[in-house]
């Protein structure tokens, strides 16, 4: 009974990294109907970057401000330079393109930083909390990534809803050419959208990486149960992210503790999968959603 | 207009597809003789690397170029192939033919069971499970069910036959190799002209163009794209087995993403669908690394860099060949033979016919 304690609360703590992970896929899928296969290089990057600041004597904090300002512009300019080209082709050549940033990417930090992996400080202590006289397997800083994620979602929630910002954006996004007769500016809105998802792929990244280390090819897995959580919560839906992050990384938590860790990568193809077999709308998105 | 029809030149080989592609892939054999006997071991190695990369990536550019699924997975059927004829030659006493089919069998398998999967996904989905197949798959290798059969992260030593007595003593190891790769790629690339020229070929195009179109016109679309699948994986299945023999090896390591991702390079590159341009981009991804590898040690080049030149090589391929020059390298031939025909056939043709 402690163990599948300990194993549901390590499995929410990975779960809300794959959820911001998936709330990035999420928010680029909603405005420009592309899966974003660079995600977890360009999260790569950034983490890389933090990395470098924290290794030189930097905060913690310093380097997550760094992490999100460099995120936002890295996605800006992917979005200008790369992908607006290849946006109204045929989806084939969008995952070819982001696929060829995402080894772009691996390739270059791989040339700058070696493949060695590198680790992170966590930003509080990683001793578990006590419940009476036992140890759980959460601690202050898996406390803190849990909180991070769910403010994060929350904030979202909020530009979108309420800020003039956020209904534009969804304008842009729902009916681009109704939104350009009416004064928006859908391409620059495009750029939002994609500079907001690469900052939150930031946070993520510097989330993650005390448990994964940081190298060129750490984050390949993230990507892949990033993209899994997002196609669980419906790929348009941003709760639908955040709980598909979370059963994901609860499931694939109880996969490594119970048959061993390492199967968790085809645990979670399984799970991809069977979800989409069984409800390809995923858990919270529209059936439109799936055609592409 | 009968007249001018009946004139008009058809040499005999260009009235059917089947002796055509025979007589191409006659030629094909000729040339492969030719071009193995001059080469060193070292090229020929080389050769058979090729060969192998061309047939997963023949296979690969049928299924994305004409039924219009996208694999970033390729390289776990090639895994899956590997490992077949591993098992195969260690366990059972197999002659080489039938292992290398077991490898195509178990492979074809194994994409038939994905292309299920396949038949209900589209594009985004469908490149993010088998992007999730291609990062999985070999950390099976080191499961703790398996490490005994599959030998974990280190895999499985592969010994295949040296060539046959009759050939001669001192007959070198990788032309014979060579001839094995190049042997199967010209029967591989044989096959799939066939195939995409026949009636499966055009349902895959259908498919690919309108699927709703495809399926009022009588064609069974999820089936399609099932069996398309299926072939394309044994395909690449076949690379794997002879992977292993050449390499000697059957090992996690050796199965990457960046596997999978030279391949779904050298398909772009070629000219997504072109059994031509799958050749072209498998010539260009396996001599790449070694001439960056050649490059760097004489501009003494530290190895974290120069290591990591083909991925920054491919990721640029991909980006730059999609964006601005679609139909990759086969497009630009195509386009010269059109500007050659033009400048000099048509003339001749026209002349003769004033002549007459």
């Amino acid at each position: 009974m402690g163990r599948f304690l300990d194993l549901t609360l390590a499995g929410l703590t990975s779960g809300a990294v794959y959820s911001a992970v998936a709330l990035a896929l999420v928010l680029i899928w909603r405005s420009t109907r592309i899966v974003n296969f660079a995600q977890g290089g360009m999260l790569m990057i950034t983490t890389f970057i933090a990395y470098t600041i924290v290794s030189h004597g930097g905060s913690y904090w310093l380097a997550l401000i760094v992490a999100v300002l460099s995120g936002l512009i890295l996605g800006a300019v992917v979005e200008r330079v790369l992908v607006r080209p290849v946006e109204k082709r045929s989806p084939l050549d969008a995952v070819v393109v982001t696929f060829g940033l995402l080894v772009l990417l691996q390739g270059v930090a791989g040339m700058l930083f070696g493949g060695t992996p590198r680790s992170y400080p966590p930003a509080f202590g990683i001793a578990g909390f006590k419940a009476g006289d036992r140890q759980l397997l959460f601690a202050p800083n898996d406390l803190w990534i849990v909180l991070v994620v769910l403010v994060m979602m929350a904030v979202l929630a909020l530009v979108f809803r309420k800020t003039n910002l956020g209904l534009r954006m969804r304008a842009s996004a729902f009916a681009p050419e109704v939104a350009r007769l009416l004064g928006v500016r859908v391409g620059r809105m495009l750029t939002v959208g994609w500079a907001l998802a690469a900052a939150v792929g930031a946070i993520a990244g510097v989330l993650v990486a005390p448990s994964t280390f940081v190298s060129p090819t750490a984050f390949d897995a993230v990507l892949v149960f990033g993209f899994t959580a997002a196609v669980i919560g419906g790929l348009d839906s941003p709760p639908g992210a955040v709980v598909g992050g979370l059963a994901l990384g609860i499931v694939l938590s109880y996969v490594a503790g119970y048959l061993g860790s390492d199967i968790v990568t085809l645990a979670s193809l399984v799970v991809l999968i069977g979800v989409l077999m069984l409800r390809p709308q995923g858990l919270f998105g529209s059936t439109k959603g799936r055609r592409v | 207009m009968t007249a001018l029809a009946a004139a008009a030149p058809v040499r005999f080989w260009q009235r059917s597809t089947l002796v055509r592609h025979l007589t191409l892939s006659v030629l094909g054999l000729i040339v492969l003789y030719f071009v193995t006997t001059s080469l060193d071991s070292f090229a020929n190695l080389q050769f058979a690397q090729i060969c192998y990369t061309a047939i997963a990536t023949a296979g690969l550019t049928v299924l994305s170029g004409l039924s219009g699924q996208i694999s970033l997975g390729h390289g776990a059927f090639v895994a899956v192939g590997a490992y077949t004829t591993a098992l195969l030659l260690e366990h059972l006493d197999w002659p080489l033919v039938l292992v290398l089919l077991g490898s195509v069998v178990v492979g074809g398998a194994l994409g038939s069971l994905v292309g299920v999967a396949a038949a209900r996904l589209r594009g985004p989905y469908l490149a993010g499970a088998t992007l999730a197949l291609a990062v999985g798959l070999p950390s099976l290798a080191d499961y703790h069910g398996l490490r005994d059969l599959l030998g974990g992260a280190n895999g499985l030593i592969v010994t295949s036959d040296p060539p046959p007595l009759s050939l001669g003593e001192t007959f070198p190891l990788e032309r014979w190799q060579a001839w094995i790769c190049g042997l199967c790629l010209v029967v591989t690339l044989f096959l799939l002209a066939n195939l995409t020229r026949s009636r499966i070929g055009r349902d895959m195009r259908l498919v690919r163009e309108d699927e709703q179109a495809a399926a009022l016109s009588g064609v069974h679309v999820a089936r399609t794209q099932i069996v398309t699948f299926g072939i394309s994986a044994a395909f690449a299945g076949l690379a794997g087995g002879l992977f292993a023999i050449v390499n000697s090896l059957a090992a996690p390591g050796a199965f990457t993403l960046s596997l999978s991702l030279s391949l779904l390079t050298a398909a772009v590159l070629g000219g997504l669908g072109s059994l031509a341009g799958a050749v072209y981009g498998a010539v260009i991804v396996t001599l790449l690394p070694n001439w960056t590898a050649d490059l760097a040690q004489q501009a003494d080049l530290p190895r974290a860099i120069y290591a990591n030149i083909p991925l920054v090589l491919y990721g640029l391929v991909l980006i730059v060949v999609i964006i601005a020059f679609p139909g990759g390298i086969q497009s630009g031939v195509r386009k010269l033979g059109a500007l050659l025909q033009a400048r000099f056939v048509r003339p001749l043709q026209t002349r003769q016919e004033t002549r007459r």
